[in-house]
């Protein structure tokens, strides 16, 4: 039997409107018993890793806290490592900029990750820069937006490099001999560019995997060649049908003039669901679950992001406002850079309310709480396995809209049905890495050192 | 009723002894893995010591300012990020206050701080650091961000005596009061989870900490929600004057090196120099190696020495455990809060302490038991405190 395997992400539910904190089943998003929670629903459910996004700053919203959504997370790479101990199988996949980062210090931080969880990590590259979230950091909000993945770049290639620095079998901790390292044990490390200047030797042994993961999100043609370059997995937001087919050819498609198979990259966009007993129950659900994601004041405060004006004076069951936005500066500040984009969209969105006859909120609802899969779990299961076997996806990360137990029923009554088509792990393999689990092919230990010189060993 | 202290490890390696990893009792390939460390911080655990320190650097050689530090092959090389390590062992261990080192060198303040927040969160309440002030040459190359800082330790061997070390220690005073104010920026009740208003969160009990220093800028408030402790436990270790003020005015525990029970009184008075809102906790570090007899305990020190000499700014106790123990009641008895043990050789040395020397100095009625008391703050006696910003508001 041929069938493709569907590979899927679990998303630690996040801080924006997906989440709906006001569910009276809704918990913690900070104490670690809900992550240990969430992290062993995914292990029940033989996802292949966990993942978490990332936010450097608290959002605002014209000058003040948003207060709306759930606001507060851990810092990704404290909270993966103590995962790494309550867990036996499961993929580690933590958001890092590489703007605010230094490679020597993530690729260690990283390579700790993957040791401490016998090669279960993974590294989702993000490239966002800006000065509101530069405001933090030691460098400010330094790097130019065309920089940004030149150095996203740079700092993959520096990253692998080190991994790779380190022989396997490096250690031989002769206690007869008094040598503990072999002599060409680790290879330096040099890195010289307009960004960089880095002479390195680096001090964390090579992990069961080689090396992390590498997940890239981001969709410009600048972010599809970074993950052609240097991805194991893209995190798209492709998930329309005919859409992710298109976005699957495509890269996939660049991947040959890079040598690389179509097997070595994965495509797992993000993916919501409700389910039901029947499609009718589902569809109800949704709706029902869309009205808390999308409460009037988060209406409004969305258009406000648009607008960038004060819109507290409309009524969010009615219609649009009739003001123009104001394109001064922007107000809105952390939402992932989406504003500017979306600011020209006014006139399109009073079309789209217009032609439909929508208030503020079911407009709003229409933009941001589609939700992907909607209906039975035989429904569910059937679209899943459809993208995956017409190659629209590899699989998905799913994103639940309740912390901790958003996976619960997923993985109570999706993932025994796609085992039962024969497209879906039913046990995990003893040992398995994170690549072994994605169906990555092994890291080429000798491509990332090439470049760099073994440490000479003093003579003592 | 005799002075009373609490028993504090440091973990590094192999162990202290630069030969360690040669000892038949060593596991030498298993450094940086996972289950030797979660066999590790269990019996530091189960033994009810206080605290565990993890040691780090940020580059192959370790702090060390020898040149050839990064290429000799016979020392165990090959280190695992503390902090990180710290967090993995937070589910692992109950009771154990878990004290990462971490230089402030080169971290962004705003990632540290917030990975403390993060141990402090899932140990519920017993994250700890030791902040290492300063970079070697080795650690700026694998940065490649500053080309400026220490070269070593000047001919005086004293800290004021070289620019870039004092820069250093600014450096680090402001990483801390980052630390601390980042702590502080979510007032403890901050998520209101307002169902009526649709508020998850009261903004007015959000603060960005506008820090301006010399050397960095960090505006906004954490990204994590207050910890149990409000704030992490803030520890350094200390050998001079610049260093011992350094703990006085930005930790809340300083370990010291006295070179015996005589010199506690002096370290104290240098210490006790500035204001404080809470008293400053003073623990004195001993090397010990703890063998059934004092022969066999020589017999494995010579070895050791043999192979690969110590050098070591704490006192050593090459001895048994009642001579450990004999060391630690000299101590007690000056007043300070705790002693810190470096194990020579782990595990060996550690399961001794677990085994023999805890319960031998519990007998002998010098250590504090446990209280109970929730957090690593509390145990150690300091208050939680709440948060700056909020003071400021009940005062406004
Ligand atoms: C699905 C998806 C998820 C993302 N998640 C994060 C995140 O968690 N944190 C972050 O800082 N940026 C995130 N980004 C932003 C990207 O890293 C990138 O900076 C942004 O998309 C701009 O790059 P582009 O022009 O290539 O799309 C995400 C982007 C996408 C498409």
């Amino acid at each position: 039997m041929t069938r493709r395997q569907i590979h899927l992400a679990a998303h630690f539910p996040g801080v924006n409107n997906t989440t709906v904190w006001t569910d009276p089943s809704a918990g913690s998003q900070i104490d670690f018993s809900s992550f240990e929670y969430f992290a062993r629903t995914a292990e029940r459910g033989f996802f292949d890793y966990l993942f978490l996004a990332e936010g450097l700053r608290l959002r605002e919203h014209r000058g003040q806290l948003h207060d709306l959504d759930v606001a507060g997370r851990p810092n990704t790479l404290s909270i993966l490592s103590a995962l790494a101990a309550v867990t036996e199988h499961i993929g580690l996949v933590g958001t890092l900029n590489t703007t605010f980062n230094e490679p020597y210090e993530l690729a260690r931080q990283l390579g700790t990750l993957d040791l401490l969880s016998n090669g279960r990590a993974g590294w989702n590259a993000v490239t966002s820069s800006d000065a509101f979230h530069g405001a933090n950091f030691r460098r400010g909000g330094y790097l130019d937006h065309a920089d940004r993945y030149v150095r996203a770049s740079e700092f993959a290639a520096l990253s692998k490099a080190l991994w790779s620095s380190w022989r396997d079998d490096a250690i031989v901790a002769d206690a007869e001999t008094g040598a503990f390292l072999r002599d060409d044990a680790i290879a330096r490390v040099r890195h010289e560019s307009r960004l960089f200047d880095v002479d390195a030797v680096f001090d964390v042994p090579r992990s069961p995997q080689g090396r992390p993961v590498i997940v890239q999100a981001g969709d410009s043609p600048d972010g599809r060649d970074f993950a052609t370059d240097h991805a194991d997995v893209i995190f798209s937001l492709h998930t329309e049908f005919s859409d992710a087919q298109q976005f699957y050819r495509d890269v996939k498609g660049r991947l040959a003039a890079r040598g690389r198979d179509e097997d070595s990259l994965k495509i797992l966009p993000a993916a919501t669901f409700v389910l039901g007993d029947t499609a009718e129950d589902a569809r109800e659900r949704s709706r029902e679950i869309a009205l808390q994601q999308v409460r009037p004041q988060t209406a409004i405060t969305y258009l406000e992001q648009i607008w960038n004006r004060d819109l507290s004076g409309y009524d969010p069951e009615g219609p649009l406002p009739d003001v123009e936005p104001d394109t001064g500066v922007e107000t809105a500040q952390g939402f992932a850079g989406r504003h500017a984009a979306i600011r020209d969209r006014v006139g399109q969105l009073r079309e789209q309310a217009a032609a439909e006859n929508l208030t503020i909120r079911e407009l709003v609802i229409r933009l941001t709480a589609k939700h992907t899969f909607v209906g039975t779990p035989e429904h569910v299961a059937s679209e899943i396995d459809r993208y995956v076997q017409e190659r629209a996806t590899d699989g998905f990360t799913v994103v639940g809209h309740v912390t901790p137990h958003g996976l619960d029923e997923f993985t109570d009554r999706v993932v025994p049905l796609l085992q039962e088509r024969g497209s879906y792990r039913r046990s995990y393999d003893e040992g398995a890495t994170l690549h072994d689990l994605l169906g990555l092919p092994p890291v080429d230990a000798s491509a990332a050192g090439a470049a760099s010189a073994p440490v000479p060993a003093a003579t003592r | 009723m005799p002075d009373r202290i609490h028993l504090a490890v440091a973990l590094d390696g192999a162990g202290w002894h630069p030969a360690a990893w040669r000892e038949t009792t060593a596991r030498p390939t298993e450094l940086t893995s996972p289950a030797y460390w979660r066999a590790l911080a269990r019996t530091a655990d189960g033994a009810g010591l206080l605290l565990a320190t993890i040691e780090d650097a940020l580059s192959l050689g370790g702090r060390s300012f020898e040149p050839d530090a990064e290429t000799r092959r016979d020392r165990a090389r090959g280190r695992l990020d503390a902090v990180l390590l710290a967090s993995f062992l937070a589910p692992v261990t109950r009771r154990l206050g878990l004290v990462p080192t971490a230089t402030t060198a080169h971290p962004e303040p705003f990632h540290l701080a917030t990975g403390l927040q993060t141990l402090d969160h899932a140990s519920r309440g017993r994250a700890g650091v030791r902040l290492v002030a300063g970079s070697t040459p080795q650690e700026r190359a694998n940065f490649g961000r500053r080309a400026d800082g220490p070269t070593g330790l000047p001919a005086s061997g004293r800290v004021e005596d070289d620019p870039a070390l004092l820069s250093a220690f600014r450096e680090a005073g402001e990483v801390a009061e980052v630390i601390r104010r980042l702590a502080d920026s979510w007032e403890d009740d901050a998520i209101v989870r307002d169902l009526e208003s649709g508020k998850f969160l009261d903004r007015e009990r959000v603060h960005n900490v506008d820090f301006e220093g010399e050397f960095f800028s960090v505006t906004g408030a954490s990204i994590v929600p207050r910890s149990p402790q409000g704030r992490p436990l803030v520890t350094a270790l200390a050998h001079q004057s610049v260093p011992y003020r350094f703990a006085a005015e930005h930790a809340d525990l300083v370990f010291v090196t006295p070179a015996d029970a005589g010199a506690v009184g002096g370290i104290l008075d240098e210490l006790a120099s500035g204001e404080r809102e809470e008293p400053l906790r003073v623990f004195a570090d001993l090397l010990v190696l703890v063998e059934e007899t004092r022969t066999e305990a020589a017999a494995v020190w010579n070895r050791l020495q043999d192979r690969a000499p110590l050098t070591t700014d704490a006192r050593v106790v090459v001895g048994t455990a009642d001579d450990v123990v004999e060391e630690i009641r000299a101590l007690t008895a000056q007043g300070i809060d705790g002693v810190r043990l470096r194990p020579a050789r782990l595990p060996a040395d550690l399961e001794a302490i677990a085994d023999r020397v805890v319960p031998r100095a519990a007998a002998a009625g010098i250590l504090l038991p446990d209280d109970g008391a929730p957090t690593l703050r509390e145990r150690v006696g300091l208050p939680r405190l709440a948060s700056r910003y909020a003071r400021q508001e009940v005062g406004a």
